[in-house]
C-alpha cells in the first residue's frame, strides 16, 4: 500500500493529447466543413483570398528565379505557406504593428512594404528597412520578436491605441527558444494585445517538429503562460483568416494576448543558401502535404462557383511577374550603402573618433 | 544642496526624469512596491503610479525585449537588470537588437533605452553579482557604456543617459552605493556623456581610471602629493566610446600613464585605452604604459575579494614603477 503512487503521471501525460481538432473551414478535398463560417465570405472575398495566394506563390517563384540568377541575397522560400501567411496578415489592419521573422516577407509586403524594399532587404541594403509599413524588419534571431512583441503591445496599450495590436510570427523550431516563452509570458502577465502566430511548417531547417518538444501541440505552449491558443489548418486560408480575425477582435475588445498555431508545410528548402531537403525528408513524407495545397483547395471552390479560370490565373501570374521584374530593376538602380553613412547612423551624433573615420571614408568614397 | 549617497543621487535622477518626461518608464524585478533590492527606486511607484513604475516577471531577456518594444512605440524605457551578472540572459536584446536599431533603420526607428544595472566588487555578494562585465558590452557599436565613480556624476550622467536618444548601459557601482556621499544639487543638472573628467590636475604622471577605481587613484594622488609628486587623475565616466582627446592632452603634459581597472586584465577597457595611446600618443610617452587590473582568474568567491581587487597600494606601486622607469 505504501508503494502505491499518490499520483498517476502517465494518465496526466496522456491527458495532454486530448486537444480539440484544428479549426478548418475547407478540408483537403475542397469540401466545406463549416458552412456557417464559409457563408460569412462573399464571392469577392473568396476571389481576393485566391489572388493573394497566387500573388505569394508567383512572388516565391520569381524570387527563386532571381536567386538562381544570383540577383538575390538571403531568401527563405515560402511555397506551401500561402494560406497561413496571407490568411493571418489579411485579418490585420495597417495600424497593427508587425514583428516578422525572415520567412514572413510576404506579410511585410502585404502590410505596406514594397517588393523593391523586400528585395533590397534580401540583398542587404538599409533602404530595405525603410518601409512605411508599421513593422520591424524580418527578425533573424529566433525568439527575439516574441519578447519585443510584448513590449510593442504594451506601448500600443499605453498609447491608448484602441484599434491596434502587435502581431508576430515564428516557426515550430522558434517555440523551443526561451525567448518565445518569455515574450508570451510577459504579454500574458501584462494582458497586452500581442498576437503570437506559430507557423508550424514541420521543420526547423532539417530538424522535424517531433524532435522540438514532447508537447503534443505547439499551441499548448501558450497554456503555461495563461494565454488562449488554438490550432488551425494552415493550408486553409479561410480558416486562417477567420481565426486571426477572431483573435484580433478579441484583443482589441480589451483582452490580453492570443497564440495561433497554423499547421502548414514548407515545400522547399529552408533558405536559398544551399539547404537540400532531400537530405532529411522523403517524397513519401512530403507528398501528402502537396496534396493539401492551399491554392488547389480554394481554386476548386472558385471554379465550381464559376468565379475562376485557368486563363484568369495565368493572366494574373503574368501581371505579378512583370511587377516583380520592375521591382528588381528599381532595386538594381539603388547604389550600394556607403561606409560613411553606416558610421553616421550608428549613433544619433557621431563621436569625435567616428567623425574622423567618417571624414576618412568620405574622402575615399568621393574619388 | 544636500549630502547624498550614490543611491540617493540615482533616485533623485530617476525622480527628475519621471517628472520631466511623461514617456519615461521604470520597470524590472522588484522595482515597484519594494523600491528595488537596493531601494534605488524607493517611493517612485507611489509618486508616479504603477503605469510608470512597475514590476516585471523574472526574466531579463523579457525585460529588455519589453524595453525594445516600448522604445519602438514612442516610450523612453529605463529598465533595471537587478545585478549585472544577470545581463547575460539578455545579451541579444542589448547587443543584437537595441544597439543596432538606429543603424538598421537609418534613424527611422531607435532604441532610447537606458539600462540600469549594479556591478562591482567588495561587498561580498553571491556569485555573478559583482563581476565587472563592461568589456562584454564596450565592443558594441551603437551602445554607450557609462560607469559613474561618484554620487554627483551618477545623478548628472543618468539624466544625460535617459535624455540621450541611443541606448545606454548605465553601470552602478555596488560598493559605492552607500559608502560615498557628495553634495548633490537639488533639481536637474547634467554631466555630459562621452567626456572624461580630470578629477585631479597634475604634471608628473597621469592615472586613467573608471568606476570605483577612480577613488583609489585619488587616494594615491593625495598620498604622493605629500612627496611632491604631482598626479593627474582622469575619470573616463563613459567607457565606450572613450574620450581619447582628454587622455592624449594629459599625456602630452605628463609623459607617463598608468591605466587602472577593477576588471581582470583581459576583461576591461584598459586595453582599449592602451591601444588608443599606442596609436595616437605613444611619442608623448617617456615610459611604457603601466596597467593595474585584477588577476585573470574567474571573479573570486566573496571571501577572497578584498585581496583580489586592485586597490590604492597596487596603483601606488605601479605609479612608482612607471615614474622610476
Amino acid at each position: 500500500m505504501a508503494n502505491e503512487p499518490i499520483v498517476d503521471f502517465e494518465a496526466i501525460k496522456n491527458d495532454l493529447t486530448n486537444v480539440p481538432k484544428p479549426i478548418q473551414i475547407l478540408n483537403e478535398n475542397a469540401e466545406v466543413i463549416d458552412q456557417d463560417a464559409f457563408n460569412s465570405f462573399s464571392d469577392d472575398d473568396l476571389v481576393e483570398f485566391m489572388k493573394k495566394m497566387v500573388w505569394e506563390r508567383a512572388l516565391h517563384n520569381q524570387t527563386m528565379n532571381f536567386s538562381r540568377q544570383g540577383r538575390m541575397g538571403f531568401y527563405a522560400p515560402t511555397e506551401g505557406e500561402e494560406a497561413s501567411e496571407m490568411g493571418t496578415v489579411l485579418a490585420m489592419k495597417d495600424q497593427d504593428y508587425l514583428l516578422p521573422a525572415y520567412r514572413d516577407v510576404p506579410q511585410l509586403i502585404q502590410h505596406g512594404a514594397t517588393v523593391t524594399e523586400a528585395y533590397l532587404w534580401s540583398r542587404g541594403h538599409v533602404i530595405g528597412n525603410k518601409f512605411k509599413a508599421r513593422s520591424l524588419m524580418p527578425q533573424i534571431i529566433i525568439g527575439a520578436a516574441y519578447n519585443e512583441a510584448a513590449g510593442v503591445a504594451m506601448g500600443i496599450k499605453k498609447n491608448n491605441e484602441e484599434d491596434a495590436i502587435a502581431f508576430t510570427y515564428t516557426g515550430d523550431g522558434g517555440t523551443s527558444q526561451g525567448d518565445s516563452y518569455e515574450g508570451m509570458n510577459f504579454a500574458g502577465a501584462f494582458q497586452v494585445p500581442a498576437l503570437f502566430i506559430v507557423q508550424n511548417n514541420g521543420f526547423a531547417i532539417s530538424t522535424p517538429r517531433r524532435k522540438q518538444t514532447a508537447a503534443p501541440t505547439l499551441a499548448q505552449k501558450a497554456v503555461a503562460a495563461g494565454i488562449p491558443s488554438v490550432q488551425v489548418d494552415g493550408m486553409d486560408i479561410l480558416a486562417c483568416y477567420k481565426v486571426a480575425k477572431a483573435a484580433r477582435d478579441y484583443m482589441v475588445a480589451g483582452n490580453g494576448p492570443v497564440m495561433i498555431e497554423t499547421l502548414t508545410y514548407r515545400y522547399g528548402a529552408h533558405s536559398s543558401a544551399g539547404d537540400d531537403p532531400k537530405r532529411y525528408r522523403t517524397k513519401e513524407e512530403t507528398q501528402p502535404w502537396f496534396d493539401k495545397d492551399p491554392l488547389i483547395r480554394l481554386r476548386k471552390i472558385l471554379e465550381d462557383k464559376g468565379l475562376w479560370s485557368e486563363e484568369q490565373e495565368d493572366k494574373l501570374v503574368d501581371e505579378y511577374k512583370a511587377s516583380f521584374k520592375e521591382a528588381i530593376k528599381e532595386a538594381d538602380a539603388v547604389p550600394a550603402d556607403k561606409v560613411s553613412d553606416m558610421l553616421k547612423r550608428t549613433f544619433e551624433i557621431p563621436t569625435p573618433e567616428m567623425k574622423k573615420e567618417i571624414d576618412k571614408f568620405e574622402a575615399k568614397e568621393s574619388k | 544642496m544636500a549630502k547624498k549617497t550614490y543611491i540617493q543621487a540615482i533616485t533623485d535622477a530617476l525622480d527628475i526624469v519621471l517628472e520631466d518626461d511623461p514617456k519615461t518608464l521604470i520597470f524590472g524585478e522588484d522595482v515597484g512596491k519594494n523600491g528595488g533590492v537596493f531601494r534605488t527606486t524607493q517611493g517612485l511607484q507611489e509618486k508616479y503610479g504603477e503605469d510608470r513604475v512597475f514590476d516585471t516577471p523574472l526574466a531579463e531577456s523579457g525585460i529588455l525585449g519589453l524595453a525594445t518594444g516600448l522604445g519602438l512605440t514612442g516610450w523612453r524605457p529605463i529598465p533595471e537588470i537587478q545585478f549585472m551578472g544577470f545581463s547575460f540572459e539578455a545579451v541579444d536584446q542589448i547587443v543584437g537588437q537595441e544597439a543596432r536599431m538606429r543603424f538598421r533603420f537609418d534613424g527611422q526607428k531607435t532604441s532610447p533605452v537606458t539600462i540600469r544595472t549594479p556591478y562591482g566588487g567588495g561587498t561580498h555578494t553571491a556569485e555573478m553579482h559583482a563581476d565587472n562585465l563592461e568589456s562584454y558590452f564596450t565592443g558594441t557599436p551603437g551602445l554607450r557604456v557609462v560607469m559613474p565613480s561618484n554620487p554627483y556624476d551618477a545623478k548628472g550622467l543618468l539624466i544625460s543617459s535617459v535624455e540621450n536618444n541611443d541606448p545606454v548601459l548605465f553601470m552602478e557601482n555596488l560598493k559605492l552605493y552607500r559608502s560615498m556621499k557628495d553634495d548633490i544639487p537639488d533639481g536637474k543638472y547634467t554631466v555630459p556623456l562621452d567626456k572624461a573628467n580630470v578629477v585631479r590636475e597634475g604634471n608628473d604622471i597621469t592615472i586613467v581610471a573608471y568606476g570605483a577605481e577612480v577613488n583609489e587613484a585619488k587616494k594615491v594622488a593625495d598620498k604622493l602629493a605629500d612627496k611632491n609628486i604631482s598626479v593627474e587623475v582622469i575619470d573616463l565616466r563613459t567607457v565606450s566610446p572613450i574620450d581619447t582627446e582628454t587622455i592624449f592632452k594629459s599625456i602630452e603634459k605628463t609623459h607617463k600613464v598608468v591605466i587602472v581597472q577593477e576588471a581582470q586584465k583581459i576583461a576591461g577597457v584598459g586595453a582599449q585605452v592602451a591601444s588608443a595611446i599606442a596609436e595616437g600618443a605613444v611619442l608623448s610617452l617617456d615610459a611604457p604604459v603601466g596597467r593595474v587590473a585584477a588577476p585573470n582568474s574567474v571573479y573570486p568567491f566573496a571571501q577572497s575579494e578584498d585581496y583580489w581587487i586592485p586597490g590604492a597600494d597596487e596603483i601606488e606601486e605601479k605609479v612608482n614603477e612607471v615614474l622610476n622607469y
